[in-house]
């Protein structure tokens, strides 16, 4: 196995930074999953594709725009009608679903090199993240294990909310750096901690 | 300037890019007909009121949508999915109310 390296590099730097006297607003972090695949169903077929991904992930996904689950190993999200992130913590999750996934059903791409998977948490990041995206990021409009796509001037994003007080933000690995030193400033404000 | 996109729900018009008038019809490409190609690439309504309009969610579900868009106020009358001709108009995802 070849050893990860982060494109976020000298930027990531672990700690308490910004105006953190009275509290850590936000924890930023890389996510790292072993594989971040995107599947995809030709029209008409995204129950098969569903299922699919249930039955190799172990999640149930509800019927419905953006639907998402997140366990341990696995989440899952629709992000645009009949497509789905899948990522797991191990790697391989491509060819297992390509196995799974016939050419009759839809399409199976490994992204496992090309996004960076970032980390919000915290009771602040609803607010850090409305700083950088024009979306409604309450619990309402936004609930857990959903998913949605969305873009930062020209630097798309894909965003599951994986908890009450959490998201996980799916980026250009190309753009990872940049998106994650504009992260860090959008949380300078409420004291944010790298970890 | 607000598109609720069918799948994404409420965003903000620079999420979108504007494809063009939704109003033409494209000549069967084996065609000669002059008069009909210089309609389809020239020939434009310029209303001043509702428009149908195509855009694409770019920064998005990329899903391309066919808008009605009120030319004066720019208030949006309707969305839905391109490729569902004669689908109700707006989708499942509402502002605050999502399964
Ligand atoms: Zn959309």
């Amino acid at each position: 196995m070849v050893e990860q390296l982060s494109p976020l590099a000298a930027a990531f730097r672990p700690g308490s930074h910004g105006n953190f006297v009275d509290g850590v607003g936000v924890t930023l972090s890389e996510m790292a999953p072993g594989s971040i695949v995107q599947v995809a169903a030709w029209p008409g077929e995204e129950k098969k594709l569903i299922a699919a991904i249930s039955s190799i992930t172990g999640l149930k996904l509800a019927d419905g725009a953006g639907a998402g689950a997140v366990s341990e190993r696995h989440t899952v999200f629709g992000f645009a009608p009949g497509k789905f992130l899948v990522t797991d913590t191990a790697e391989g999750l491509a060819s297992t679903l390509a196995s799974a996934v016939t050419p009759a059903t839809g399409s199976v791409t490994d992204l496992s090199h090309g996004r960076t998977a970032i980390r919000v948490a915290g009771q602040k990041s609803e607010w850090v993240l409305a700083k950088l995206f024009a979306v409604d990021f309450s619990l309402v409009a936004f609930p857990q294990g959903s998913g949605i796509s969305t873009a930062h001037h020209d630097i798309f994003a894909q965003i599951q909310r994986s908890s009450p007080d959490r998201f996980d933000l799916y980026v250009f690995r190309s753009f990872a750096r940049s998106f994650w030193k504009m992260l860090c400033h959008a949380s300078d404000e409420v004291g944010y901690e790298v970890r | 300037m607000l598109i609720t996109c069918p799948y994404c729900g409420p965003r903000d018009v620079s999420e979108f890019a504007y494809q063009g008038d939704g109003n033409r019809n494209r000549p069967d490409p084996a065609s000669t007909d002059l008069v009909a190609w210089n309609a389809y690439v020239y020939d434009r309504l310029n209303p001043a009121g509702a428009h149908n309009e195509i855009w694409q969610h770019a920064g998005g579900c990329r899903a391309h949508l066919a808008v009605v868009r009120d030319t004066l106020t720019h208030e949006i009358l309707s969305v839905r999915f391109a490729r569902e001709k004669g689908a109700p108009a707006h989708g499942r995802r509402k502002s605050g109310a999502k399964a």
